[in-house]
Formats: structure tokens, C-alpha cells, sequence
């Protein structure tokens, strides 16, 4: 039981972080924040590793793998596209 | 591998997501914060591997690089213009990567109550969240109508389908029936579509932020059935930041959430029959004419739209706006928050374009000047500038704030064709006197209005 409390203490704590963290950002940043946010929850690639590990049967194989693949996609995509769009701002940055 | 070891590096991919999310909320050490993101997440699959006995390891590591080898080219091939869609779609796919995680440990072991009221939440929220991502990439896309879909008893179907997933939902807690769980899936598939399909236009992109926050959500409720704390502190992070992003953005653009959701169900939010152009009257220009308006006015604020970034035509807009300048106009554009196709697309397509940042002017700022402007030159925008949001109450994007280019002196309007914005609504100030058209790609437009300029005296 304790065990399923502190997993609820670290959920309750995350929802305070998570507001914090954004409640003051700039709208021009909105759409990098959005593709940025978007490849934080492709962290799933770690429940998906984990279940794929331990799978037993095929269809589990098949269901956690095919979940690795989507959350890998998620993860790269994520981080490569809000890395581009952020470029440009940066080369705004230099110029000014 | 010791078990504090694998918590200890979960621990710091955690504070590696925090910083991200913080540092991405102010330009400057947003990349650099965006590069600690992805830190954080090679520390945190690296370690996956030692986190217990995990079997299939080549089969997982193949299924890692075919992740790789789509996700990658992808991003990297993308058009700034198609950013907006491109991010549903990574985002659809975390949500079905989620739900499929929640849905591989069920069938693994059924685990306590608890954990099956994680489970079936992490298997709805997830294919809500993929269904309906991929029905706005279809919209964004335009592969579909962006206007909003209203099915024949749309309503009582999605409260039906709501009240039937709950329903799944709440039978598998006790039961801990595969069947039910299948049968669950394929209803939140369906929610996911009729959740979207009434959602139009502008709208669309918060829409996507929403969903953005389920996957997080969903991302979370998975780390719960796993036991896994850093599921449970990203997941959150991404749910919570993403729901204030999504208010944030909706306030931004003068809507509530309600409205945007729930709007499109009631018969009267469907303004403007988007038919055929009508029979009304547009007054239109040739190059020449325009030229002279522009050459020889005090002051020209350009509104730049979709219009202009999908023909690749900042290059020449800016040649124009300085040869305007060289003949002493006062020059300015006008950048509306939501141009583009989600709030701050506009900023970052012209960034990409090198437009001088000393002469982007925020909404705001802008629009006290445009009653003492000369010419208003709008390219390729349309909803941004429809005076209907803020006097026709019962059109769909009404209360939106938008540029006030009606009240400049006249507007020049440069569209490909007479086809309404992407809201899908009709534009009154097309049919304005003191509005003149140049019909074509935008880029070819400008191109032809800077030789007419050159020509002038």
C-alpha cells in the first residue's frame, strides 16, 4: 500500500511542477512548447522496452513492439521537429 | 544491475523533462533546453534495458530502429508550413503506443483493482488520443473538411459512445475480461473520431494541444500499471502542462474550451454556408493599380497569412516591403498570434525566412495603427482579419481577436482564389468598396507588384 501511495504523492507533485513550469510562456513559443511537451511523452518507450522484455506470448511481443516502434517514432520525431522549428528562432537571436 | 541505480538515472531523465519544459518557455535557452530533453530521454531507454530481466532484446532494439529510421527522416523532411500536422501525428502515435502498453500488461498479468482502473484508463485516454490526432492531421492536412462535421444525431451518438466506454470501463475493473478490454479500445477509437469531427477550422490546433495532454495523461496512467515512476512524473508533466497550454492558447484566441468542443453541436454556431462565392461583387486590381496605391502611400502594415508561407514567398515580400521603403513608406507587418496555423506558426516561418524582427508587430501593438494606415496589405490570410469575429455573435469564430484591417484607409487583399479561410467561413470585407483583390499564388502576385513598383516614377 505505501508503495501505491508514494506513486500517487509523485503524481500529485508532477501536476504542481507541470503548471509551474508553463504558466508564464510567451505565445510565440507556443507551437515549439507544444512539439516539445509532445516528445517528453514519448518517454512510453521505457513502459513499452519493459513490457516487450517481459512479454511471454506472441501477441504481447507483437502489442509491446509494435508499441516500441510508435513510441520511438514519437521520441525521434518529437525532438528532432522542435529542434528544427527552435533553429530558426536562434538564428533570430544572432542576428539581432 | 542494482535497482538504485536504474531509479537514480530515472530520477535525473525526470529533472532533465523539467528543465526542458521550463527552459522551452522562454526563447532564449530554449533550444539548448529542448537538446537536455533528449538527454534525458537516451538516459532513460539506455537504462530501461538493466530496469529488471528484460528478454527480446534484439527483436526490441530492431523495433528501436525502425522507430529510428520513420520518426527521423520524417521530422527532418517536414515543411515548416505542415509542422502543425506533423506534431498530431507523433502525437497519435504515443497515444497508441501508450494504450498498447497499458493493454500488453493487462493481458500479462491482470494485477489488483487498482491497476485495472489504471489500465483501462491508460487504454481509453490512448485511443481517444489516437483516433483523434489522426482525424486533425487528416483536417490539417486537408484530406478532409477543416470545417466542422456535424453527424446526423452527432450529439446523442457521442454521448452515447461516452456513456458506453465508461460503462466497458467501469465492467473490466471487476471483471478483468479481455473481451471487455478489446471492446473498450474500439469504442475509444470511435470517441476519438466523433470528439474531432465537430471541432473546425482555427480551432483545430487546440484541439491537438488537448489531445497532447490525454497522451501525457495516458503516458502516466501506464506508469502506474508498470509500478514506474518516471512514466508517472513525464506523463503528468505533459498532462498538466499541456491542459494550462491548451487553456492558454484557447484564451489567446477569445474562445473557451466548451466552445470549441461542444460549439459545433449546436445548429446555430455553423455560420457562413461556405458555398460557392455568391453572386456578390469583388472590386479587383490589376498589379499596376495596387503598385501605385502602395508607392505612394505613407504607411503599408503587411498581414501575412498561411497563404504567403505555403507559396514560399517571404523572399519576395520582403523585396517589395523594401523597395516600398526606399520610396520612404513606412513599412510594418502585422503579425497575428494564431497566423498560420497555430499560435506563434507565423513567427517561426518568417524567422525561417529571415524577415527583419524590427518590423514584426504583435496584434496588439499593430492595431492602433491601422486606423491611420494607408494600405493594408493582407497575403493569404483571411479568418485573422474577418471583422465577423467581432460583430457577428453567431459566427464560429466570433470573439476571436483579430487585425483590424478594416479600419485602415483601403485593404488589399492578395488570395488565390475566392475559397473562404480555413475556418471555412465568408469574409465581409472582401465585398468592402474600399477593398480591392489580386487573385493568384502569392508569390507570383508579389513578384508581379514588385516590377510594377520598380516601374513607377
Amino acid at each position: 500500500m505505501t508503495g501505491e501511495i508514494s506513486l500517487l504523492t509523485i503524481f500529485v507533485l508532477s501536476v504542481f511542477v507541470g503548471f509551474e513550469v508553463v504558466s508564464k510562456v510567451a505565445a510565440i513559443l507556443h507551437t515549439p512548447l507544444m512539439s516539445g511537451a509532445n516528445a517528453i511523452h514519448g518517454v512510453i518507450l521505457v513502459g513499452a522496452i519493459l513490457v516487450a522484455g517481459k512479454a511471454e506470448s506472441t501477441v504481447e511481443l507483437v502489442l509491446a513492439l509494435l508499441a516500441v516502434v510508435f513510441a520511438t517514432v514519437n521520441v525521434v520525431g518529437g525532438f528532432v521537429a522542435t529542434d528544427r522549428m527552435l533553429s530558426m528562432f536562434s538564428g533570430k537571436e544572432r542576428r539581432r | 544491475m542494482s535497482q538504485d541505480l536504474v531509479h537514480l538515472v530515472y530520477l535525473l531523465a525526470a529533472l532533465c523533462f523539467i528543465l526542458a519544459l521550463k527552459g522551452l518557455s522562454t526563447p532564449r535557452h530554449a533550444r539548448t533546453a529542448n537538446l537536455v530533453g533528449a538527454l534525458g530521454m537516451v538516459f532513460a531507454v539506455a537504462i530501461a534495458f538493466g530496469d529488471g530481466r528484460i528478454g527480446n532484446v534484439g527483436w526490441i532494439l530492431a523495433a528501436i530502429a525502425l522507430g529510428v529510421i520513420i520518426g527521423i527522416p520524417a521530422a527532418r523532411a517536414v515543411k515548416m508550413t505542415a509542422i502543425p500536422q506533423m506534431v498530431a501525428l507523433f502525437n497519435g502515435v504515443g497515444g497508441a503506443a501508450a494504450a498498447l502498453v497499458a493493454l500488453t500488461e493487462f493481458l500479462a498479468t491482470t494485477g489488483n483493482a487498482g491497476m485495472r482502473a489504471a489500465t483501462v484508463f491508460g487504454v481509453l485516454v490512448g485511443c481517444v488520443s489516437f483516433s483523434g490526432s489522426l482525424v486533425t492531421f487528416l483536417k490539417l492536412q486537408e484530406l478532409m473538411t477543416t470545417r466542422p462535421v456535424i453527424l446526423p444525431y452527432g450529439r446523442s451518438t457521442a454521448i452515447g459512445v461516452s456513456v458506453l466506454c465508461l460503462g466497458l470501463a467501469v465492467a473490466v475493473v471487476p471483471t478483468a475480461s479481455t473481451a471487455l478490454v478489446i471492446t473498450l479500445s474500439v469504442a475509444g477509437l470511435l470517441l476519438g473520431v466523433l470528439f474531432v469531427l465537430p471541432v473546425g477550422g482555427a480551432d483545430v490546433p487546440i484541439a491537438i494541444s488537448l489531445l497532447n495532454a490525454f497522451t501525457g495523461l495516458a503516458v502516466a496512467a501506464s506508469g502506474y500499471v508498470l509500478g514506474n515512476t518516471l512514466l508517472i512524473v513525464a506523463g503528468t508533466l505533459v498532462g498538466a502542462s499541456g491542459t494550462l497550454l491548451t487553456r492558454m492558447m484557447a484564451k489567446a484566441m477569445g474562445r473557451s474550451l466548451t466552445n470549441i468542443l461542444f460549439g459545433a453541436f449546436t445548429p446555430a454556431a455553423i455560420g457562413g454556408d461556405g458555398g460557392p462565392a455568391e453572386s456578390r461583387t469583388v472590386r479587383t486590381g490589376t498589379p499596376e493599380d495596387i503598385a501605385i496605391m502602395l508607392g505612394y502611400a505613407r504607411t503599408v502594415v503587411v498581414i501575412p497569412g498561411y497563404g504567403l508561407a505555403v507559396a514560399q514567398a517571404q523572399h519576395v515580400v520582403r523585396e517589395l516591403a523594401d523597395l516600398l521603403a526606399g520610396r520612404g513608406v513606412e513599412v510594418a507587418y502585422g503579425i497575428h498570434p494564431v497566423a498560420g496555423r497555430m499560435p506563434g506558426h507565423m513567427n517561426v516561418l518568417l524567422a525561417e525566412a529571415d524577415v527583419p524582427y524590427a518590423q514584426l508587430k504583435e496584434m496588439e501593438e499593430v492595431n492602433p495603427r491601422l486606423a491611420s494606415t494607408d494600405v493594408a496589405l493582407v497575403i493569404g490570410a483571411n479568418d485573422v482579419v474577418n471583422p465577423a469575429a467581432r460583430d457577428q455573435p453567431e459566427s464560429p469564430i466570433y470573439g476571436m481577436p483579430i487585425l483590424d484591417v478594416d479600419k485602415a484607409d483601403s485593404v488589399v487583399f492578395l488570395k488565390r482564389s475566392m475559397r473562404p479561410g480555413f475556418a471555412g467561413i465568408e469574409n465581409e470585407l472582401l465585398f468592402n468598396p474600399r477593398t480591392t483583390l489580386l487573385f493568384g499564388d502569392a508569390k507570383d502576385s508579389l513578384s508581379s507588384l514588385v516590377t510594377a513598383v520598380k516601374q513607377l516614377a
